[in-house]
């Protein structure tokens, strides 16, 4: 950067990268055993590209740790397991298959979203390896409880979030001061939008599973939402299945996470939809969310991401 | 993955992002103004909107109630208001703006402070028809004392005094009077209706007489976080890099962020507290040797000689380091529901460092509203106060008012590990 451009502010991506570097840094410098989560999401491919900048040449201070729900797309699962190789870090998984096994998850039915459930084997999974921190690429632009949530989030020993105690958050001072049991939350792109998220993806040519691009797919029309079809999903009587091009916005559990009519083949015209388009991420591709306006408030409060 | 290329520059029309909170009186409009913002710069997505819609006929109003999109919270939805700051996002394409929506009621004064220690601007919002409140005042002491450079004062509701010129340039007037006398900076002023939208970012037509600019021309005219930021270097040490691998045997990186100023190699560098001396041999960003690294940028620093660093010293140029003190003099907000009070054990996180601290006096507590002083054995939450604070090591502030990054602290306390003071140096 020449002298002149240094009385210029940093571009907003910049500034962004810059806040997530050093939010990641105090995680590190202030809890003993953080883990990573990194499930081969958009927003968890940042945060590695965050935390290589953060880190590198050196290790990564933390293991990567995906809960895995056992409903994965197989190229999503195929990828995290390179990217974890690609940079030569530990990839740490448990899944909630393994927590319904052991009966610590019981399922109200075989087909139910096992995307709550999770919370469960996350909380066994801090217990079990001692985390006093979890970063994770939640951000606040997804939904209203988020919005209020601290970028380091306190979680008592049940892993609960109460936003009516959390700490005040000041300047950039963050604290991550907790008692055996408990553990902290902290969420690097807390500031980061959709939009951002895709920009920095384009800027920094970050590799992504395929099914966030545009792809031919079988899927089912309910209400607004497409509904794929999978083994998992399968048609119900009366369903015309019809074959569409569609997108993943966001990619999770694949009983709850639904794609969006889409030609967007690049990056770049993803950022151009994501720029244009009129309905929220989590309004079109989730279908879990919907069930109260504070059904995400309520999870967290349980414990969930 | 394709290897890690140079970047782009960035493009001509980012202005950087813009952090700005909103406050003023209970019912000034406040939460009605950010929804006109997120509605008229495009923000609100369709089916954010058809929602809001859906509750605002349900609770019978003739027009979507825009307040609906910003109180998020189950209690704040049951007792209809905001108990807590949230952050909320728009862009104009040219700009992103980050909003901290702080709760108007006086018991959440904290979350004011909370939400004013990272913003670059304030909007202090003044209902045309009630003029300045206690509210405002304590409001507008709030920003200015927690260093705010811009103040925008939006006298809203214009609407409902007939778009009155005069009552636009009296209140502006009160207003002026007031901040004089607060000692508080730049101040600009817009009249404005968030209901109807008029010089929200629309111009409308019933302001004619008004030829400023609207708020949203004032907003994305503002220096953007961190384009003034001081003129010394302050490098607080996050983490030590030593990969100990065969490529980067002898690497030792120190990893932070630029807090103010500018750093280059070659630079002659203080560490603090300690005292080393020595030279900037190289500044990496991303592994990538970089001319210089300026405020608000994450990278590493790599030093010509041996000396000992560790997380939580401060690096500065040799010329115009900090001096170490052991005792600080600080305006304090106090943010816990146990008042701060003598014998009480707190830590001081300064920068990366903590240290263990003990009262030593509370000088005066703050009348924000009257902004006179007043003898206190004790500061309950939200007061302000100004007090004395011994330390159990050293550290390197600067004075807040030349420093925001390296001028601020927070207080915790110890048996509880609660954040409960935001700390301003004198």
């Amino acid at each position: 950067m020449s002298a002149s451009t240094a009385a210029r502010a940093l571009s907003h991506l910049d500034w962004l990268e810059a806040e997530a570097i050093h939010v990641l840094r105090e995680v590190a410098g202030q809890c003993q055993s953080p883990a990573l989560l990194f499930s081969g999401g958009k927003d968890s491919v940042c945060l590695l590209r965050l935390a290589e900048k953060a880190f590198r040449p050196g290790r990564f201070p933390f293991p990567l740790l995906h809960i895995d729900t056992g409903h994965n797309y197989p190229e999503v699962i195929a990828f995290r397991d390179r990217r974890a190789a690609e940079l030569g870090e530990r990839l740490l998984v448990r899944s909630v298959e393994a927590s319904i096994a052991a009966g610590r998850v019981v399922l109200a039915h075989e087909g139910e979203s096992r995307n709550k459930h999770q919370s469960v084997t996350l909380l066994d999974a801090v217990a079990e390896l001692e985390l006093d921190a979890c970063i994770g690429g939640a951000r606040r632009d997804e939904e209203k409880a988020r919005a209020k949530e601290r970028v380091f989030s306190f979680r008592d020993e049940f892993g609960q979030w109460d936003p009516k105690r959390q700490r005040p958050e000041l300047w950039s001072l963050y604290n991550a001061r907790i008692r055996r049991g408990e553990h902290i939350r902290a969420f690097p792109i807390s500031n980061w939008t959709e939009l951002d998220v895709w920009q920095y993806i384009a800027r920094e040519r970050l590799e992504l599973p395929s099914i966030y691009f545009a792809h031919q797919r079988e899927v089912v029309r309910r209400g607004a939402a497409l509904v794929p079809v999978t083994p998992l999903t399968p048609p119900r009587p009366g369903d015309r299945v019809e074959r569409r091009s569609v997108r993943f916005r966001t990619v999770g559990d694949i009983t709850c996470t639904a794609p969006v009519e889409s030609t967007a083949r690049t990056v770049e015209e993803i950022v151009a939809e994501t720029a244009a388009t009129t309905v929220t991420e989590r309004g079109a591709t989730r279908l879990d969310d919907q069930t109260s306006d504070a059904s995400m408030e309520q999870r967290k409060k349980e414990g969930y991401f | 993955m394709l290897a890690a290329e140079r970047r782009p520059d960035p493009a001509p029309e980012d202005a950087g992002l813009l952090r700005f909170l909103t406050c003023g009186s209970v019912d000034d409009g406040k939460s009605t103004l950010i929804g006109r913002l997120l509605l008229d710069t495009r923000s609100i997505l369709a089916d954010a909107l058809s929602a809001i819609e859906r509750t605002s006929r349900r609770r019978g109003l003739e027009r979507i109630d825009l307040s609906l999109l910003t109180d998020g919270l189950q209690a704040e939805r049951e007792q209809g208001i905001t108990i807590d700051v949230a952050y909320r996002y728009f862009s104009t394409g040219r700009r992103k703006y980050i909003i901290a929506d702080a709760p108007g009621h006086e018991q959440y004064t904290r979350n004011m402070v909370t939400a004013a220690s990272t913003a670059d601007l304030a909007i202090i919002l003044v209902d045309a028809r009630k003029g300045l409140l206690t509210q405002t005042r304590r409001h507008a002491t709030v920003a200015h004392l927690v260093g705010i450079p811009e103040v925008v004062v939006a006298i809203n509701k214009m609407d409902l005094v007939g778009f009155s010129r005069e009552v636009f340039d009296r209140l502006c007037a009160e207003y002026r009077d007031f901040a004089g006398r607060l000692g508080a900076g730049r101040t600009r002023f817009v009249p404005m209706s968030a209901l109807d939208g008029d010089m929200v970012v629309e111009r409308g037509e019933r302001l004619p007489w008004y030829d400023g600019p609207t708020l949203l021309e004032l907003l994305e005219e503002a220096p953007a976080s961190g384009a003034a930021p001081a003129e010394r270097l302050r490098f607080p040490v996050q983490w030590v890099c030593r990969p100990h691998t065969a490529e980067h045997h002898d690497y030792r990186g120190y990893m932070g962020r630029v807090e103010s100023g500018r750093v280059r190699p070659g630079d002659e560098v203080v560490v603090l507290p300690s005292g080393s001396r020595t030279r900037v041999a190289r500044v990496e960003l991303h592994g990538q040797a970089i001319p210089e690294a300026v405020s608000g940028q994450s990278v590493t620093l790599l030093l010509a000689d041996d000396v000992d660093v560790g997380r939580g010293d401060l690096i500065a140029l040799a010329e115009d380091a900090p001096a170490p003190v052991r005792e600080l003099a600080a305006t304090v907000c106090w943010l816990g529901e146990a008042p701060l009070a003598p014998g009480r054990r707190y830590v001081i996180r300064h920068a990366t460092r903590e240290v263990p601290a003990v009262l030593g006096a509370i000088d005066h507590r703050l009348d924000v509203n009257t902004l006179d002083r007043h003898p206190a054995e004790r500061l309950s939450m939200n007061d302000i106060g100004r007090i004395t604070l011994r330390l159990a090591r050293p550290l390197c502030p600067d004075r807040y008012a030349d420093n925001r990054a390296t001028g601020a602290f927070v207080v915790v306390d110890e048996a509880t590990n609660d954040t409960v003071g935001a700390g301003m140096i004198d």
